[in-house]
């Protein structure tokens, strides 16, 4: 982490792109944008533009990966190799492959995964451009496109991160904010049931700022889940005028 | 292991926990015996084997010259990679890393690097073009479950036992001495790894619980109490609550491990 910037809180509190500390970007989701997939959804997140896509339940390929007793989820989060600064190579990552990981742990416990056995669930995370919380808000799309999907889920998981910059802990860090600041802690919620699904943390924080960051951050996914609501019931306002 | 031998099990290791016991008798926020013997690999600059219960995990470092990343050309670079290896597990399968080797990996990078434990500033040796690169390599030799504090513990040890070569710089060349120094390593993090099963919170899940249980996190706290990295896995959640309480309990049981093992 280096020292170039000297400050990313101003004299009045603000922050660089002159949100509060306690402030999410602006978000905008649409769900069902994508014409083959069964369920889809795409979200802005400040400079984040991330799509997901779901394919399932299907038969899974290859066979010997199916479970006699529930559904497979596989999820694949990838970058393009022009969403960020320096051109990335399209081949996944380790980055890329540990959050495959817990994105997809992180949307399991939403979904009533023993109703389809013997099949699979592909989501597929396309990350068009990266602007700092990408976990998060592919967490928060991709949970959408499950539920567009139609799969039944005991709730949508919601997810946002708080940090630490200048040793102030704010909430929802942007790109820059993330490579400065001294901490990271994304959270998914389910918030309906209290359910943390989604924890990790990276930097340095005393036990009083990392309570106070994963309060902010489960403030912030309980906002985000407001909007997926919305976003969901758009989707049917439309087709509806659509029809008339 | 079949799923119905899974949910068998389940059933039984469930009931144990609700009255607060374990199969193997230890109670629920025990760590089994943890082993540490550094020093085994005359090669390496520096390394350790580490015996938490029956897991056994070997750790190498390896330090080389190499080229610093664009964004830190005043630092060194840190790179831990992380083995199944093959003969430690009927479910290790040959080949390159698996998303569970690699997760494995950076979790036990973040909770060295996030402490602080190497100052990379003084890993440089020539701004933009030469730094020193510390390669950290986790071998695991046996898998009882908990590979992850077992690991973070063997890459410590590791990095304590390393001895380094003295360098002379002339110019653009740098010349490597014959005497070595002690790596300087500034801070003890401690990774400990809760599992929930039903509404009860275990610290360090051997093989068969972690089978069965519901969700895991791993908690990285250094010297100080400050919390450095964190990890959630498994496919359940937990509560706020949970998670403050795991917290907690993770210092006092990482302040316990550093005062058994006197880091």
């Amino acid at each position: 982490m280096s020292q170039k910037h000297e400050k990313l809180i101003d004299k009045k509190g603000l922050r660089l792109d002159g949100r509060k500390p306690e402030e999410l970007r602006s978000v905008q989701i649409e769900v069902g944008i994508l014409p083959n997939a069964d369920g889809s959804a795409y979200i802005q997140q400040g400079k984040n533009k991330i799509l997901a896509g779901v394919y399932g339940p299907r038969e899974l390929h290859p066979k010997h990966l199916a479970l006699p007793d529930r559904t497979v989820l596989r999820c694949r989060y990838h970058m393009a190799p022009f969403s960020v600064q320096e051109r990335k190579s399209p081949a996944p990552s380790r980055r890329e492959i540990e959050l495959s990981k817990v994105i997809r742990e992180s949307l399991e416990p939403s979904i009533f995964l023993e109703y389809y056995p013997r099949t699979g669930i592909d989501l597929f995370i396309e990350v068009l451009q990266a602007d700092g919380g990408t976990r998060c808000a592919s967490i928060t799309a991709a949970s959408l496109a499950l539920a567009d999907a139609g799969i039944p889920m005991q709730d949508l998981v919601a997810a946002c991160a708080a940090g630490k910059i200048d040793d102030i802990v704010v909430l929802d860090l942007m790109d820059t904010e993330d490579k400065i600041g001294s901490a990271d802690v994304p959270v998914a919620l389910m918030p309906n049931l209290n359910a943390i699904t989604l924890l990790q943390m990276d930097g340095i924080l005393t036990f009083e700022e990392f309570e106070k960051a994963v309060n902010l951050a489960l403030e912030g996914c309980r906002k985000i889940h407001a909007m997926q609501k919305e976003a969901l019931k758009t989707k049917y306002v439309n087709v509806k005028e659509v029809e008339e | 292991m079949s799923s119905i031998i899974v949910s068998l099990k389940r059933k039984q290791i469930a009931e144990f926990i609700e009255k607060e016991k374990r199969l193997d008798g230890r109670g629920l926020l025990d760590y089994r015996e943890i082993v540490v013997e550094p020093g085994v690999i005359e090669r390496a600059e520096g390394s350790a084997r580490v015996l938490l219960g029956k897991t056994e995990v070997l750790a190498g470092v390896k330090i080389g010259i190499g080229k610093p990343y664009a964004d830190t050309p005043n630092e060194g670079v840190l790179t831990v990679n992380a083995e199944l290896v093959p003969l430690a597990s009927p479910t290790f399968d040959p080949g390159p890393p698996k998303e569970n080797a690699i997760e494995l990996a950076r979790v036990v990078d973040r909770g060295i690097r996030e402490s602080k434990v190497l100052d990379f500033k003084k890993l440089c040796i020539i701004p933009s073009k030469k730094v020193l690169v510390v390669f950290v390599d986790v071998y695991v030799l046996n898998h009882d479950g908990n590979l992850i504090d077992a690991s973070a513990l063997a890459a410590l040890a590791a990095l304590l036992n390393t001895k380094m070569f003295n360098y002379e710089v002339e110019g653009d060349e740098v010349k490597i001495k014959s005497d070595l120094t002690q790596l300087p390593v500034r801070k003890h993090p401690i990774a400990v790894t809760f599992a929930k099963i039903g509404d009860k919170l275990i610290v360090d899940p051997w093989l068969e619980e972690e089978q069965i249980i519901d969700a895991r996190l791993t908690v990285t706290t250094d010297d100080d109490g400050n919390i450095c990295a964190m990890q959630k896995g498994g496919n359940g959640y937990f509560t706020p609550k949970e998670v403050l309480k795991a917290v907690k309990t993770a210092r006092e049981k990482a302040k316990e491990i550093r005062k058994k093992l006197k880091w």
